[in-house]
């Protein structure tokens, strides 16, 4: 009895990293070019509801079945993709101040998904149930964790990598040595789009069968969080991810409070201050030292 | 005469391009924009209702607006007023429901204190983090609003809780009540809650004028956000800047709690803010920074607000997160400044505006 119930809290620990990953390891990407990413959040949002919109449509309008699901999951990159595009022109062609910018996609994405279930569902802010077939329930989680190492390759074995860890260092000498800071910038907040709208996603059509408002409830920022306490690291931002994962996998089986072994209950809502709570710890510089990336948040001016 | 037209024209310039927009997506949607934005503009001039509870919603925008203006000022961004306006609201709770015998005399001194303190206090531990270890206001805000809304889940759930399924705490005293601005306004009935604390709300931006541009520690808060390393080597401390103004700045988040709690609910209600904080962000930048921006910015986003409702009603496919989007909008192209300039050709039109 006990390990099953251990067996399926990993499972479901599993589960509920899988979008922190996918937003998480796309965030890094950004912001290991210098891009901040507090737009996670909208980008998420954005893949969770394209994803469930158009699965639906696919197979409603257009008879797809079973193939439903994929498009919705292209259709959900694509929805981040285009989201990120706004954001990197503001911020890279326009020099946004990139926190406004990424604040202004979220608030943007609080009330798209909405106004477009409104119109096209006639409903207030949710999409059609869908069938269970119509589910991918396990493809995103081993999507996520294959990218683990692939973007640990990406990043540290590949010209593109050096020229993404050099961008967000020292932009200058990046410059000077013949990288285009901006292309490479793109390319970081345009991957981050891709994953984020992945993860959220999975959301809609893999955890759940539609689409509900504000279905992210901050998964974005927690994201966010995950790649601060694994210091913009792909590995330590998986065992973050699981970390944060595992805490809100305990918040919901324990239902309330979670018993302590001496009998005390704790709260379910200090189980859940636990990512945020160790995040503000960790960049402190209280365990270890997280340090972002130097040229994080600043627009890059090409001299004269 | 010509600097306040060109501050007033960028702002201008962002908020109709933004209709533009959101007039495309309510035509795409299938629904005719003039009609939708007539419902959304048209219902905040009615009297009484549209224009008291427009002046209803704006208050609390004021508040955050001039929180997040007095972080911009010293260079922080406080993403955080979402927070600081929670574990306000609850402490104004707390202490009008703990004293609540006391005479409203002594009641209503302490529960400002309480959502002013409690304000504070949330907004200075960014401030202490970023002085002291250099760790980033934006990611520490973000993390103090997850965990202030869980915090006071709790103590309202475990401690305070009025029996019943609304998770909201049992009622404040009398005496902590503030009255609604319908007593002393012929005309204005007084079921609207529009109340003490709009006028305060008013107050707070003569206040927030005079403390940035005629006192010292102001010009020292203003000095350390144009340019922190001339301002330190002009012997200021910017550590002891960055904290004060975020205390400020959480301060006047948290007096948010007072129009919610002693103006209108008269107890802690559970997510009571429409995000409130992160609309402050919308109203200072749109506003320009300065208070008397801040306040037309307020009314405008409150008019949204309150339209948003008759749009949700009376229109065919418009629901009411047209507000929502509009507000994004609005955002975004006040941030791509560069954008405009871009797009008019005239490199000198925007270019001594900084947001």
């Amino acid at each position: 009895m006990r390990d099953i119930f251990r067996l399926s809290l990993i499972l479901s620990t599993m589960r509920l990293a899988t979008p922190l990953v996918l937003a998480a390891l796309g965030g890094m990407f950004s912001e290991r070019s210098g891009v901040i990413n507090i737009a996670l959040e909208g980008k998420m949002l954005a893949g969770a509801f394209t994803a469930a919109a158009v699965t639906y449509a696919a197979d409603a309008k257009f008879g797809l079945g079973n193939a439903s699901p994929w498009v919705g999951l292209l259709a959900a990159m694509a929805a981040g993709l285009f989201i990120a595009a706004i954001y990197a022109v503001t911020c890279i062609r326009f020099k946004a101040d990139q926190v406004v910018s990424g604040a202004a996609i979220n608030i943007l994405m609080f009330g798209i998904p909405g106004f477009l279930s409104g119109a096209f569902f006639l409903s207030s802010g949710s999409t059609p149930q869908l069938p269970k077939e119509h589910l991918i329930p396990w493809t995103p989680i081993f999507i996520a964790f294959a990218l683990v190492p692939i973007s640990w390759y990406v990043m540290y074995r590949t010209p593109f990598g050096l020229r993404l860890r050099a961008v967000g260092e020292k932009p200058e000498a990046a410059d000077a040595a013949g990288v285009s800071v901006k292309r490479i910038r793109y390319s970081g907040v345009l991957i981050a789009g891709a994953l984020a709208g992945i993860g959220g996603a999975y959301l809609s059509i893999g955890q759940s069968s539609l689409f509900t408002r504000n279905m992210t409830s901050g998964r974005g920022f927690i994201a966010l969080a995950a790649l601060i306490f694994g210091k913009w690291k792909p590995f330590q931002t998986m065992l973050a991810c699981l970390l944060f994962g595992f805490t809100e996998a305990v918040s919901y089986q324990m239902q309330g409070a979670v018993k302590l072994p001496s009998g005390e209950d704790i709260p379910v809502q200090f189980v859940q201050m636990v990512p945020y709570v160790l995040t503000i710890i960790v960049l402190a510089g209280f365990i270890g030292s997280s340090r972002p990336p130097h040229a994080l948040g600043i627009p890059y001016q090409k001299e004269k | 005469m010509t600097k306040l037209l060109r501050d007033l024209l960028f702002p201008f310039i962002a908020v109709v391009a933004a209709f533009i927009v959101g007039g495309i997506l309510i035509l795409l949607v299938g629904d005719n924009p003039i009609v939708a934005y007539k419902l959304l503009l048209g219902s905040a001039l009615s009297w009484p209702d549209g224009i008291g509870y427009t002046l209803f919603h704006a208050t609390p925008l004021i508040f955050t607006g001039l929180a997040v203006l007095v972080g911009f000022r010293c260079g922080l961004f406080n993403i955080g007023a979402e927070g600081q306006l929670y574990i306000a609201a609850f402490a104004t709770a707390w202490v009008g429901i703990t004293f609540a015998n006391q005479s409203a005399w002594l009641l209503v001194p302490m529960c400002f204190a309480a959502a002013i303190l409690a304000g504070a206090f949330w907004g200075a531990i960014p401030g202490v983090l970023k002085a002291r270890f250099g760790s980033h206001e934006v990611i520490n805000t973000i993390m103090l609003n997850f965990i202030a809304i869980a915090l006071v889940s709790y103590f309202t759930q475990y401690h305070y809780k009025e029996p019943g399924p609304i998770l909201q705490t049992t009622q404040i005293g009398n005496g902590a009540h503030i009255a609604h601005l319908g007593k002393f306004i012929p005309g204005l009935p007084e079921r609207i809650p529009l109340n003490i604390a709009f006028i305060l709300a008013l107050v707070a931006c003569v206040l927030v004028y005079l403390f940035l541009w005629r006192t010292k520690w102001g010009y020292e808060i203003r000095a350390t956000g144009s340019n922190p390393s001339a301002a330190e080597y002009g012997g200021i401390s910017i550590r002891k800047q960055i904290v004060l103004a975020m205390a400020v700045s959480g301060a006047l988040a948290g007096m948010v709690g007072i129009n919610e709690v002693m103006g209108y609910r008269y107890r802690y209600y559970d997510g009571f803010s429409d995000n409130y904080g992160f609309t402050g962000i919308a109203v200072a930048l749109l506003g320009r920074n300065h208070p008397v921006g801040v306040i037309l910015s307020a009314l405008l986003f409150a008019v949204l607000q309150h339209g948003g409702i008759y749009v949700d009603g009376f229109s065919e496919h418009v629901t009411k997160d047209i507000v929502q989007v509009l507000q994004g909008i609005i955002i975004l192209f006040v941030a791509a400044e560069a954008f405009f300039r871009w797009l008019l050709g005239r490199p000198t039109l925007m270019q001594r505006l900084k947001v």
